[in-house]
């Protein structure tokens, strides 16, 4: 009788206090806890997607995207770039028999020159790229031949070289280094620019090579092995790449530019996302004075024509381009801005037409409120 | 069979030694047991027994050594784990690897330890729960220590004796050898077996009858041979051989069963015969059922689809591949690396390998994910559904059972529900209303009353909970703070008041344990003028008995109300037992004489007396042999049997005296202080038999004692009267009766009583000779009775009929002596003990009948009221008699008056075959032809009032089918024929036109086919509810079976896949959970689609870009662990918590049902769409990027990161335009993913510069995060893919807002609005939300037309719920609306009579809601069979009508309907 009475009382003590927790739990019974959790009852938000409640989203959304979506395309406006192709397709190119004599095999370079003029002047830094179509750096076996630790300065790695590099693995019983299909097909054209001002002098434009990889790689990824200085020693042992002239510590005389560390090297390691890509060549630092980067005028870009692309329809240009905070020119984000904020803001005008038309049962339905 | 080898192997196994009966046992299908305790000095390897298992039981699946191997053999019997091992085997092979190999195998890995854990979790529970019971104590007997020595259970073994004491629990299957009960009985209770809690007796093995001393084992040495060990609980046969020779049959009365408990026995000792995992109870263990959901079985089929998709991706992308490669030629590019041989690969070759390489680089659209995601789900659901408490039934204590875990969603989907009508619409509490004696009724109105008063006590107790549950009510809810207010009022009060009136009763429950005595049933108010008679009849008795007149000159009514209330309390196996020892019997004994119990006793008693000494010698000497076979033990008595004798003697020269003598000094001390009638109980087996002996208790005339050989009643005026129980033939479901021979005492008769149904006891009754007057008043009774039985049925009572018949003491030894013949006969056992039970139950004397009330549970009305709103249908079948089963169900609105009523009752194939034509095309005529002027007489009938429901959705039925108001009525007899392969598909084109079925005189294997016809014809969805025994197949056989945690035991719990305390549970199990579940589950699975479509897409688009080489931009950790990972907690969280419409809501509006019946979350189409849009996401997601950073110097993984957290947010946000509900789980969940990706990133990309290759990623994100491109990207790419969604989904609820968006926006209105809304328009709400308004003329040409008077419909509608909402809701809005309404049916109506329709034919149908009755003549050479359209509405009788249907046009109209068949 006791029991029950008891039982009575906390029962009521569950049912006024159903919002908070469900008392203590010490009931014999089976009853369950009477929580808004258990109870499937916890505050909620419940939205409706009705033409009058997403009404708002898409006014906002066009009217913030169109805004962002003009000054992406201004900004990509502002940016200048210059391009040109120097493979030598066509028969009156200059680099024409360059590319038509030239092989892997060829072991002497082949020299020529293209020119070209500038209409406007470039300011600020301008970055020199070269760029390659048609090239499948993204290949998935061809992404997969390298060696990380090898790069990294791994002495074992350097006499072992992973498995993934087969079949640019070994030669002629010697250790690759570096190993695998990447460094193998590494970007040899070497290219120097001259500017013919109104004199009729030749300059040579200064072409900096620093800074053009990733800090990080240059100084965390890649590394040259061994301690020593003298880089031939460290790379004893090793055979250089079947493609390439000249073993690896002669990339560069420059001790801090050489071996493994090579910035070219280095930055034709990353391999591009797509099959159309530029890679940073050198950067043509801002001049202290008010003097344009470039100034406009006729240019003429002398080539060391090594690297052969004609075998699968590939190819070669060299880019001039400013940069600004978006990176280098291209107006497509801005285009896609002002798209999207130019559809949204056009379907909001058809819903508020649907929301005027149709909507008016949850509009009454609120009424009440 | 198991008896025929125990024959064949007997007459040789005796002589031979034990090592051939060793041998023996391997061979033969039975078990052999010797005792132990003859072994115990030899070593194990001596004892015949050690073959058998031990009583240690393990459950558990795993040791420590088998997990592994084990463990993995069966998780690898699921195809998709096999399918993602093959996988990420795949990626060892060089050639076609695209991840780390390692790191591929990671998910699978995830996966399989994550099953692992799981199932190491449950088997280390079940190792628990093994040892606890492993280590419980028993006596065992021990011959080193000469007597009982205390061990654990596991140490018990077959052989073994031990000793049981009162409340113990067997700890294994024991033969019973000896028990402490002067009876040699033992009692046990089965509850934990099979939930019954009334006490089952079980008798010692008949050779150790009479051992006066106590049971020696030492001096046991007999062998017992018995089945080879099984599952059925009710079967157990073999037999004991002694060293004599002599073999005793052993019977499931002899067996204890393990898990059971020793009640009301001080002690008894048994021999094992099977233990541990032989036990029965053991046997019958098999643990939860697993089904496949409906809506898996469609996940199966669009995985199968992604399979497909998949192939043709990776063979497009091989193809791709292919030309690639060969568009070079000769000429190999340097970009294009050599095999690791060094040899170039041909296109071909590497088009075959890239196809490998492709297939583990789209391996996520296979969601390996999704099967874990799903248990994950279903098992939060179970608890959810666990959890609720308005699930709850506080009366037992007891809550909704999951029994099992993967059909959740299965709940959202039915379309019929079959179910049992007692104990699952009733409460299967039996109370004794009214009765019938010799042609006289007595009313028993304070009886009426009384029950009333139970019945509105509980209506009130209903009202006030709804005050206090979920259930707000209209009017108390104001605003949210004062319904707190309200609330907490309103609680305290109902509560003190039905609260402890619950309390009260579960405590009555708990401390009684005895089923079927709640108060209702036990107290019944006497009918005063019947109690009268009865107080008269005993003064008179006794006045006779004091002057010794005999018994048979008391009037014959009299006599007939004496002998109905003998009947009442004497024919039947109820037990009695004293309250204040709730488990102890109570005894009252007369005599001291040895305990007898079987048959032969009877017989010998007779022996000398009589029979030996009569003409019958033949008989008598057939007798004696088989008492001897009986045993030597049986003639070991002649004390008793010469005392019985003089006794026997004694009584025959006529000495009432002695009959009548009261209670002799010396019998048992407990009877002596029996208190009053009042406080004993009664432990019956079925409700019924409780209701009966409490009704005549109430009339003192109650039932004091129980043995197996008498019965001890008490009356007013003559004190104890002790009936001697000759035989007992129990109840069974094809005789439907039950019958007891007893000797009466006052007239010395051999008086035969017979309870049961009244249709069979009617035609066994003897036919009264109409020449004298008795046969006359014979007649007159009869007649009278059946007419009160007809009005009991008609009022929805069980009716029962009492019926005695008295035998000579010849005619009496004749019966018997066939009767032992077919007891002990082995073929054709049950036959015959038919044939010899039907022998003895004829020529009956009918004394009256009895009515008793199944009352309807609580909320059945308003459950089935409302679960047909949603669509269901619902189907009743009972093994109740028509009309009590028609009563019921108009009692539960399961029948409408306002509906017509088909009856088909039919007693030949064709008889049936012709009712159910005759029923088609009637329902064609009615309803085809004039449906147009229905639905206006429908829309009608809705303005009017409130009360009509919306026609259920026909959606899924086929579009000819609709249903309509039409209720149908079979009885099992003519389902049988209806049954026919031949005629079902009739049956069922009746049947599914009709709102409503009824099957009654149903038996359980008709149940099981009704429902098995259902599913597999119509291809429906089928739920069976039952409480009892008879539903088990039912329950089986249907998709999702529940059964009923009620009264009568659990055999139906046991077989069902969710257990309910109560029917009107289901409303909120189905509406609610059910929906809720399936459309989680739904919306998961297409989520999961589409997630991992959109990823894999990705990658292919990339395949344009990368020369088809198999490459991805998305780094292999992303790729591998995006769907594990980064995108899995907010499905989840979504998949459990997610929900559309609030439970209220879901409640009030039944109809939301529809959208689960018709599969409207998760429609074929529906993966389609996700499809396309997963791809168009893929594509704005892969492009927006592309063009971002064409031509530029990214790299590929700087330009694949970005990709990955653009996908990661726009899956996301896809997510969230599908959440319905946010609560700060969702919110959490999100914001943790997203963090997730980006924290496991940053680090991954921080780590180490050199590992991870081919991607080593190192400084990438940090880089990103530097760049506010990427920051423009995430901006812009999710809005641009989710635009089309968001866009489609706010013109979608607006245009043609489906219904549960509907309930959707309904909920956000405030609680009195939506209340209001509700309850102003239901109709109209009907309209909106069923898929076919029913205003709609059926002749509308165009759809667009539809949808406009839709939504001017739901104008109107808007506009009066405006009004309603802002003023109360009176009858002047209810008038605004009618013009509007009226004026669309308006050219429905008029138009309908021109309406060249394809039936005009009929246009002379008669107006059939005028006509109360409609007979259909059949051709006359059937006679029987009837077809009654009754029509039972208060309108007067108009006119009999005649079907318009000439011949010729039945013709034509049939092949029309079967073609839809």
């Amino acid at each position: 009788m006791m029991a029950s009475s008891y039982n009575a009382k906390e029962e009521d003590g569950h049912h006024s206090g159903s919002s908070s927790h469900g008392g203590p739990g010490a009931m014999k019974s089976k009853k369950p806890d009477n929580t808004a959790f258990k109870q499937q009852r916890l505050p909620a938000w419940q939205p409706i997607l009705t033409a009058g409640t997403v009404l708002p989203a898409f006014f906002v959304i066009g009217l913030i995207f169109i805004p962002i979506g003009i000054g992406l395309f201004v900004t990509s406006n502002n940016i200048k770039e210059f391009e040109i192709d120097y493979t030598g397709v066509e028969v009156d190119s200059p680099c024409y028999n360059c590319a038509k004599n030239f092989s892997w095999n060829s072991t002497s370079s082949c020299l020529c020159s293209v020119n070209f003029t500038l209409d406007q002047p470039f300011e600020s830094n301008v970055y020199m790229y070269y760029g390659l179509s048609n090239f499948y750096q993204n290949h998935r076996r061809y992404v997969k031949s390298r060696d990380d630790s090898q790069l990294n300065g791994v002495e074992s790695n350097l006499r072992q070289p992973s498995k993934e590099c087969e079949p640019y693995r070994t030669s002629e019983g010697l250790p690759i280094a570096p190993c695998g299909a990447i460094a193998n097909s590494l970007f040899n054209d070497t290219l120097t620019l001259y500017y013919y001002p109104q004199n009729g002098t030749k300059l040579p434009v200064p072409l900096t090579k620093k800074g053009i990889a990733w800090w990080t790689d240059k100084h965390v990824k890649f590394r040259n092995p061994g301690g020593s200085a003298n880089l031939s020693i460290a790379f004893q042992g090793t055979a250089k790449p079947v493609n390439w002239r000249n073993p690896v510590y002669q990339l560069d005389e420059d001790p801090e530019n050489n071996g493994f560390i090579n910035e070219d090297f280095i930055v034709w390691m990353r391999t591009a996302a797509l099959p159309t890509f530029r890679k940073l060549y050198r950067i043509i630092q801002k001049k202290p004075n008010t003097t344009p980067t470039l100034s406009s005028g006729k240019y003429v870009l002398e080539i060391t024509y090594n690297y052969p692309v004609l075998s699968f329809d590939g190819r070669k240009r060299m880019i001039l381009s400013t940069i600004s905070w978006m990176g280098g020119k291209n107006p497509f984000l801005g285009i896609a801005y002002i798209t999207v904020g130019s559809i949204c803001f056009f379907l909001g005008v058809v819903l508020l037409i649907i929301h005027h038309k149709y909507d008016t049962r949850s509009n009454s339905a609120e009424i009440p409120n | 069979m198991a008896r025929e080898n125990e024959d064949a192997g007997m007459a040789k196994d005796a002589p031979k030694t034990k090592k051939q009966r060793k041998n023996k046992t391997k061979e033969t299908k039975t078990r052999t047991v010797h005792a132990n305790t003859l072994y115990d000095f030899a070593k194990g390897e001596e004892n015949p027994n050690r073959h058998y298992a031990n009583n240690r039981i393990k459950t558990t699946k795993y040791t420590v050594l088998s997990f592994l191997p084990k463990n993995l053999f069966e998780q690898f019997h699921r195809l998709a784990n096999v399918y993602f091992v093959f996988i990420a085997l795949l990626n060892f092979v060089p050639v076609v690897n695209t991840f780390l190999p390692e790191l591929a195998l990671a998910p699978v890995l995830f996966i399989l330890s994550v099953t692992a854990i799981k199932d190491i979790w449950e088997d280390y529970r079940r190792h628990r729960s093994d040892k606890e019971i492993n280590h419980m104590d028993c006596l065992v007997y021990c011959r080193a220590e000469k007597g009982y020595v205390e061990k654990y259970w596991k140490e018990v073994r077959v052989g073994d004796f031990i000793r049981l004491r009162c409340n113990e629990i067997l700890p294994a299957d024991v033969l019973l050898m000896s028990s402490s009960d002067p009876d040699r009985l033992c009692h046990i209770e089965t509850a934990t077996l099979d939930g019954e809690t009334n006490l089952k007796q079980r008798q010692v093995v008949r050779s150790f009858f009479d051992l006066d001393c106590d049971f020696d084992p030492l001096k046991y040495n007999s062998v017992i041979e018995c089945e080879k060990p099984n599952n059925d609980l009710n079967r157990f046969r073999g037999y004991i051989i002694h060293q004599s020779g002599r073999r005793d049959a052993l019977y499931k009365e002899n067996l204890l069963l393990r898990g059971c408990t020793i009640r009301n026995t001080e002690e008894a000792v048994g021999i094992v015969i099977y233990a541990g995992h032989e036990t029965k109870a053991m046997l019958n263990n098999n643990g939860p059922r697993y089904k496949r959901s409906k809506l898996e079985r469609q996940m199966n089929v669009d995985v199968f689809w992604c399979v497909i998709i998949l192939l043709v991706m990776c063979l497009f992308a091989a193809l791709g591949h292919g030309l690639w490669m060969f568009q070079y030629g000769d000429k190999r590019p340097v970009f294009d690396v050599l095999s690791p041989e060094g040899t170039n690969l041909s296109p071909i070759m590497s088009a075959i390998y890239l196809f490998l390489t492709m297939i583990i680089v789209f391996q996520v659209l296979i969601p390996i994910s999704l099967f874990v995601s799903i248990e994950i789900v279903k098992i939060c659901q179970v608890y959810f559904i666990h959890q609720d408490t308005d699930l709850y039934d506080e009366e037992t204590d007891s809550h909704l059972q999951c029994r099992a875990l993967n059909i959740t969603e299965d709940l959202g989907q039915m379309q019929y529900i079959f179910s049992d009508k007692t104990g699952t619409l009733t409460e299967n509490k039996m109370v004794f209303r009214r009765c019938t004696v010799a042609g006289v009724e007595y009313s028993h109105d304070a009886n009426a009353k009384r029950i009333a008063m139970y019945q509105e006590m509980d209506s009130e107790e209903e009202e006030c909970m709804s005050h206090g549950g979920t259930l707000p009510r209209r009017d108390s809810v104001g605003s949210h703070q004062s319904a707190r207010v309200v609330l907490r009022s309103h609680s305290t009060k109902s509560h003190r008041r039905t609260g402890s009136r619950a309390e009260a009763k579960r405590a009555s429950i708990l401390s009684k344990h005895t089923a079927f005595s709640s108060p209702m049933e036990k107290d019944i108010t006497p009918d005063p003028q019947l109690l009268d008679k009865v107080n008269d009849c005993s003064s008179q008795l006794d006045f006779m008995r004091l002057h010794s007149q005999p018994v048979s000159q008391l009037p014959s009514d009299l006599s007939d109300i004496f002998d109905f209330f003998i009947a009442l309390t004497v024919c039947n196996t109820v037990v009695v037992s004293s309250p204040n020892q709730p488990r102890q019997k109570v005894r009252m004994r007369f005599e001291l004489k040895s305990p007898v119990k079987t048959i032969e006793d009877f017989i010998k008693r007779f022996t000398p007396s009589r029979l030996t000494s009569g003409s019958n010698n033949s008989s008598s000497s057939s007798l004696n042999r088989s008492s001897n076979k009986g045993g030597s033990s049986m003639l070991s008595s002649p004390s008793a049997e010469s005392t019985l004798t003089k006794l026997n003697e004694e009584q025959s020269s006529g000495g009432l005296e002695h009959a009548f003598s009261p209670a002799p000094p010396s019998y048992d001390e407990k009877a002596f202080c029996t208190p009053e009638e009042g406080e004993l109980r009664y432990e019956a087996e079925s409700p019924d038999e409780a209701a009966l002996v409490y009704a005549a208790r109430a009339y003192k005339c109650s039932l004091v004692g129980r043995l197996p050989d008498q019965v001890t009643v008490e009356l007013p005026h003559l004190g104890k009267l002790n009936f001697e129980l000759l035989h007992t033939l129990g109840f069974d479901s094809t005789r439907k009766r039950m019958s007891v021979v007893v000797r009466h005492p006052l007239t010395d008769q051999i008086t035969v009583y017979t309870k049961g149904a009244d249709s069979v006891i009617m035609e066994l009754i003897r036919p009264p000779n109409t020449g004298n007057s008795k046969g006359r008043r014979q007649k007159k009774i009869l007649c009278r009775t059946q007419n009160y039985l007809n009005l009991y049925a008609a009022d929805g009572l069980r009716t029962l009929c009492i019926a005695k018949k008295v035998l000579s003491k010849e005619e009496y030894a004749r019966w018997l002596q066939h009767h032992l013949e077919a007891e002990t006969a082995i073929q054709r056992r049950e036959e015959l003990l038919f044939e010899s039970a039907l022998r003895l139950e004829t020529n009956l004397h009918l004394l009256g009948a009895t009515g008793i009330e199944d009352r309807l549970q609580d909320g059945v009305p308003e459950t089935i009221a409302s679960l047909r709103k949603a669509g269901l249908q619902i189907w009743v079948l009972t093994g109740d008699k028509q009309e009590t089963a028609v009563n019921i169900a108009y009692a539960c609105k399961l029948l409408d008056p306002e509906e017509e009523l088909l009856t088909l009752n039919a007693d030949s194939k064709e008889a049936c075959k012709l009712l159910l034509e005759e029923s088609l095309h009637y329902i064609q005529a009615k309803f085809l032809c004039s449906s147009g002027d229905a639905s206006a007489k429908d829309l009608h009938a809705n303005v009017s009032s409130f009360e009509i429901y919306p026609p259920a959705p026909p959606s899924s039925h086929g579009a000819s089918f609709s249903v309509h108001q039409l209720g149908l009525v079979i009885d099992g007899r003519t389902l049988a024929y209806a049954l026919d392969t031949s005629l079902e598909d009739k049956f069922l084109a009746v049947a599914r036109s009709c709102r409503s079925v009824l099957c009654c005189r149903s038996t359980p294997l008709q149940k099981s086919m009704v429902v098995k016809l259902v599913r597999n014809k119509l291809k429906v969805m089928t739920l069976a509810i039952g409480d009892g025994a008879n539903d088990v197949s039912m329950i089986q056989v249907a998709d999702v079976g529940v059964g009923i945690s009620g009264q009568e035991g659990m055999q139906a719990v046991m077989a069902s896949d969710f257990a309910l305390p109560r029917f009107r549970y289901l409303q909120k199990l189905l509406l609610v959970h059910g929906h809720w579940c399936y459309s989680r589950l739904a919306n998961m699975i297409l989520y999961f689609f589409y997630k991992n479509a959109m990823f894999v897409a990705l990658i292919f688009w990339y395949q344009f870009y990368c020369g088809f080489s198999g490459s991805a931009m998305i780094d292999q950790w992303y790729l591998i662990f995006f769907n594990l990972m980064f995108s899995s907690f907010p499905q989840l969280i979504s998949g459990t918590l997610d929900r559309d419409v609030s439970a209220e809501t879901l409640q009030q509006l039944p109809q939301l049902y529809t959208s689960g019946q018709n599969s409207e979350e998760y429609k074929p189409y529906m993966f389609w769409m996700n499809m396309i849009d997963a791809f168009y996401q893929s594509l704005v997601c892969f492009f927006i990027p592309y063009f971002t950073y064409t031509d530029s110097d990214v790299d590929l993984f700087t330009w694949g990161t970005p990709i990955t957290a653009i996908a990661l947010l726009t899956i996301l946000l896809h997510l969230s335009i599908e959440t319905k509900t946010w609560t700060w789980m969702n919110c959490l969940s999100i914001t943790f993913s997203i963090a997730l990706f980006f924290t496991v990133a940053l680090c991954y990309n921080a780590s180490c510069p050199t590992c991870y290759p081919p991607s080593n990623p190192y400084w990438t994100i940090q880089r990103l995060l530097q760049d506010p491109v990427f920051y423009l990207l995430c901006t812009i790419t999710p809005v641009a893919a989710l635009l089309p969604r968001y866009f489609y989904r706010a013109c979608h609820s607006t245009l043609f807002p489906n219904p549960v968006q509907v309930g959707r926006q309904l909920d956000k209105l405030p609680a009195d609005t939506r209340r209001n809304i509700l309850s102003l328009s239901r109709v109209k709400m009907g309209s909106w939300l069923s898929p076919r308004p029913p205003s709609l003329p059926v002749g509308k040409p165009q759809n667009c037309v539809q949808k406009d008077q839709r939504s001017k419909l739901a104008h109107g509608d808007a506009e009066s719920v405006q009004q309603g909402a802002a003023r109360p809701p009176g009858p002047k809005s209810c008038t605004k609306n009618d013009p509007l309404l009226s004026e669309e049916l308006q050219p429905a109506s008029t138009k309908d009579p021109s309406d060249p329709s394809p039936c005009s034919w009929m246009t002379s149908t008669p107006v059939v809601a005028q006509m109360d009755r409609v007979q259909l003549n059949l051709p006359p050479s059937i006679t029987s069979p009837c077809v009654a359209y009754v029509r039972s509405s208060e309108a007067p009788l108009s006119r009999e009508q005649t079907p318009p249907c000439s011949h010729g046009s039945e013709q034509g109209a049939e092949p029309a309907l079967y073609t839809v068949l």
